[in-house]
C-alpha cells in the first residue's frame, strides 16, 4: 500500500525517468513525499525505498543528511528564521527572540497545539531584503517586529479557520503554497513583499 | 520586477523590468532564443571561443574562464556529457541567481541549450536549492512551455540538435552547491565532495565529461552569443569581462541587487546607490564577496573596484557578488562566530581539519563572546584556520577559515575587549543554529 496520493505516484513515476539512473531521483522524492505528509514517516521511506530498487537503510542515510527533511512531524506553519549575516546585521537575532517568546517555544521545537513550530535557519538567499523569515516555503521580508507579529497572527488565523481536510500537523499540508511576489514588487525590497502572509501566487 | 538605476549596466538582468518575459512569449518577444538559432548555425569551437573572447569569469564564486571550462571537455567520450546549472544559492550574502529564475528563467535554459551544443551534451539538469520552491515551480513551467514549442527535446529548432533539460530540488544543503558535492546529490546521495582531479570536465555527473556553472553564468551567454563576445568584454577592466549582479545588505540605506561593469568603484556602489550607511554611521569593514571572502577594513573598501583582480590584490576575492556592509557598532566576534557557526553547521563532515577545525573555532569564538575566553585563543586561532586551509577536499575548509583569518588580522583587539569586560553592542546569545 502506498501512503502516497495517487497523483504523487504517477509523479513519482515520471521523476524517475528523468534521469540516467533513478536513484537521482531520490532527493526530489522525499522531499516532495515530505510536502505531502507533513513529514517522512516510515511507511514513506519504505514506499521509496521500494520504488528505487534501494535499501530503507540507504534512504534514511540521505535523509539525515539534509536539513528540510525531517522524520517526525512539525508544526502546520514552520516558521524558519534567517539569523545569518545580511540578517544579523538588521535585526534577525531579535526577530527569532520574539518567535520565541511569541510561540513559547525555541529551536526545532513545535508548540503544543501544532499550530507553529520554529526554527533559526542559515541564509536563505533573501540577504538584500534581510531580515527574512521563511514559513514553510513562502518568504517575508524586511521584517520589523510589528510586521512580524501581523504575519504570525493571520497564519494563527488561518489555522483557527482552516478546513480540517487540509490535513494536520505538518508544514506540508496540501493547499498552494507558492510564495511568487505576484506584483513583482520586493524584490528590491519594496514592503508588499514583506508584510503579505503571500499563500497563492 | 525591477526598475533600472540610472548607474547599472543591465546585461544579464535586461529583461528584469519587463513583466512578461518569464514566459515564453514574452522571451520570444524580447530576442528570446536569437542567440540559440546564432550559436546552432556555429561550429562548437567558436562558441567556444567567443565565450572566450568575452571575458566571462564564473560567477559562483571561484571566477574561474567559462569558455576555458568548456574547452576542457573532451570532443569524443565513450561516456554522455553533461550540462548542469548551479542554482544552490546558498553562500551568505548572495541572492541574485533567485531573481534571474524569477525574472528571466528562459535565459538559463537557452544558456544551457548553447553550453550543450558547445561540449556536445545532449542532457541538462538545473539544480535549485529546496527552499526556493517557488522558482523551482517558475522553472518547471518554462520549461514545459519550452518543451511544447520545441525549444527543448529532440531536434531542436530543426537543427538535428537534442538536448532534454530538468529541474532538480536540492533539499537543504549549502555543500551542495560545491560542484562535486552536487553531482553526488543529483546521484541520490549524501552531498558529500569528490576528490580532485579528475574534474568534472573530465569525469562529473554519473562519470560523464560534464560542465558545470552558476545560474548568472549561465544566463550571460545568450548576450554573449547575441551581440560578440569583444562586446561583453568592453564593459569591464581587461581579464574581467562584462558585469554582473551585485547583492549589497548590511547597514546601508538601501539594500538591493543591481547590475554593474566590473570594476564599478564599491564606494559607489555604497554612496550612490545604496545611499551611504545608515543614520549617518561609519563604514567599519566590508566583505567583498559573500561570507567566506576575508573582510576589507574600511580604508581598503573604500579606494576599491569590484573586479576580481582588484579584490585579489587587496587580499580578499569577488566571489559570489555578494556585498556585505558594516558599520562600526558590529562586534566583530560576534560576526566571526555567526560565520563559524554557519560553516561549522554545514560541514559535511568528511574532512577532519573542516570538521574538527570549524568546531573548535565555534566553541572558541563562543568563549570569547559570551565569557570565558582565554588570551592565548587569539593566536591558537590563527593558527587552527591555517591548518585547515588548503587541506581540504573542498573549499568549505577554506571559506570558514579566510574571513576568520581577516578578522583575527585586522580586528585582534576587539577579541581581547571581549576579555577585558568591554561592553558587546550584540549582547550574548549563543545561535540556536549553531548548538545543533
Ligand atoms: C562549499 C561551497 C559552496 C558552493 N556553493 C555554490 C553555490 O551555491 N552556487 C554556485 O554557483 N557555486 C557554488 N560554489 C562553487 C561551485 O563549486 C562551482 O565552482 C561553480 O558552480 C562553478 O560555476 P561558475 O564557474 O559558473 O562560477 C560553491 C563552492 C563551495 C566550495
Ligand atoms: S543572510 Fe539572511 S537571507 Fe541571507
Amino acid at each position: 500500500m502506498s501512503p502516497f496520493s495517487p497523483q504523487l505516484e504517477a509523479r513519482f513515476r515520471e521523476l524517475m525517468q528523468r534521469y540516467p539512473a533513478r536513484r537521482s531521483a531520490l532527493v526530489p522524492m522525499l522531499l516532495y513525499a515530505q510536502d505531502e505528509l507533513g513529514w517522512l514517516t516510515p511507511e514513506a521511506v519504505r514506499r521509496i525505498a521500494e520504488l528505487l530498487g534501494e535499501t530503507e537503510l540507504a534512504v534514511r542515510e540521505v535523509i539525515g543528511y539534509y536539513s528540510m527533511l525531517r522524520t517526525e512531524p512539525a508544526g502546520k506553519y514552520h516558521v524558519q528564521v534567517c539569523t545569518n549575516i545580511s540578517c544579523l546585521l538588521r535585526g534577525g537575532d531579535e526577530l527569532y527572540a520574539h518567535c520565541e517568546r511569541r510561540l513559547g517555544i525555541g529551536h526545532k521545537q513545535t508548540a503544543a497545539d501544532g499550530v507553529f513550530s520554529l526554527e533559526e535557519v542559515e541564509c536563505l538567499g533573501a540577504c538584500s531584503w534581510a531580515p527574512a523569515v521563511q514559513v514553510n516555503y513562502d518568504f517575508h521580508q524586511e521584517l520589523t517586529l510589528e510586521q512580524l507579529d501581523k504575519i504570525l497572527d493571520a497564519y494563527a488565523a488561518r489555522a483557527r479557520g482552516a478546513d480540517p481536510s487540509q490535513g494536520q500537523g505538518g508544514a506540508g499540508s496540501p493547499g498552494p503554497r507558492t510564495a511568487l511576489p505576484v506584483d513583482g514588487s520586493g524584490s528590491r525590497g519594496e514592503a508588499a513583499l514583506g508584510t503579505r502572509v503571500q499563500e497563492k501566487s | 520586477m525591477t526598475k533600472p538605476h540610472p548607474l547599472e549596466t543591465r546585461v544579464v538582468s535586461r529583461r528584469f523590468d519587463q513583466p512578461d518575459a518569464h514566459t515564453l512569449a514574452g522571451y520570444l518577444a524580447s530576442d528570446g532564443f536569437r542567440a540559440l538559432d546564432k550559436a546552432l548555425a556555429m561550429a562548437p569551437e567558436a562558441v567556444i571561443e567567443e565565450v572566450k573572447a568575452s571575458g566571462l569569469r564564473g560567477r559562483g564564486g571561484a571566477g574561474f574562464p567559462t569558455g576555458l571550462k568548456w574547452s576542457f571537455v573532451p570532443k569524443q567520450s565513450p561516456r554522455e556529457k553533461y550540462v548542469l546549472c548551479n542554482a544552490d544559492e546558498s553562500e551568505p550574502g548572495t541572492c541574485k541567481d533567485r531573481l534571474i529564475l524569477e525574472y528571466d528563467p528562459f535565459a538559463i535554459i537557452e544558456g544551457m541549450l548553447i553550453a550543450g551544443h558547445a561540449i556536445g551534451a545532449r542532457r541538462g539538469y538545473i539544480y535549485i536549492r529546496g527552499e526556493y520552491r517557488y522558482l523551482l515551480d517558475r522553472m518547471e513551467r518554462a520549461l514545459a512551455e519550452a518543451r511544447a514549442a520545441g525549444y527543448v527535446g529532440k531536434n531542436i529548432r530543426g537543427r538535428g540538435f537534442d538536448f532534454e533539460l530538468h529541474a532538480h530540488t536540492g533539499a537543504g544543503a549549502y555543500e551542495c552547491g560545491e560542484e562535486s558535492a552536487l553531482m553526488e546529490s543529483l546521484e541520490g546521495k549524501r552531498g558529500i565532495p569528490r576528490l580532485k582531479p579528475p574534474f568534472p570536465a573530465v569525469s562529473g555527473f554519473m562519470g560523464g565529461p560534464t560542465v558545470i556553472n552558476n545560474v548568472e553564468t549561465l544566463a550571460s551567454v545568450p548576450a554573449i552569443i547575441l551581440n560578440g563576445g569583444a562586446w561583453f568584454a568592453a564593459f569591464g577592466p581587461p581579464k574581467n569581462g562584462g558585469t554582473r549582479l551585485f547583492c549589497l545588505s548590511g547597514h546601508v540605506r538601501q539594500q538591493g541587487v543591481w547590475e554593474l561593469p566590473l570594476g564599478f568603484p564599491l564606494r559607489k556602489l555604497i554612496e550612490d546607490i545604496g545611499g551611504g550607511l545608515r543614520d549617518g554611521a561609519r563604514l567599519k569593514a566590508v566583505v567583498p564577496g559573500g561570507s567566506s571572502t576575508p573582510l576589507l577594513p574600511a580604508d581598503t573598501a573604500w579606494n576599491i573596484h569590484l573586479d576580481f583582480d582588484s579584490v585579489a590584490k587587496a587580499s580578499s576575492f569577488l566571489g559570489s557578488g555578494g556585498v556585505v556592509v558594516l558599520d562600526e557598532s558590529t562586534c566583530m566576534v560576534k560576526f566571526a562566530l555567526r560565520i563559524m557557526q554557519f560553516y561549522r553547521h554545514e560541514s559535511c563532515g568528511w574532512c577532519v581539519p573542516c570538521r574538527e577545525g570549524t568546531q573548535w573555532l565555534q566553541t572558541s569564538l563562543t568563549r570569547f563572546h559570551n565569557g570565558g575566553g582565554r588570551a592565548a585563543d587569539v593566536d591558537l586561532m590563527k593558527e587552527v584556520s591555517e591548518n585547515i586551509l588548503g587541506r581540504t577536499f573542498c573549499a568549505l575548509g577554506d571559506a570558514a577559515a579566510m574571513p576568520t583569518l581577516s578578522i583575527l588580522q585586522h580586528w585582534r583587539q576587539e577579541f581581547l575587549d571581549h576579555l577585558a569586560g568591554k561592553p558587546c553592542p550584540f549582547g550574548a546569545r549563543t545561535s540556536a543554529a549553531g548548538a545543533h
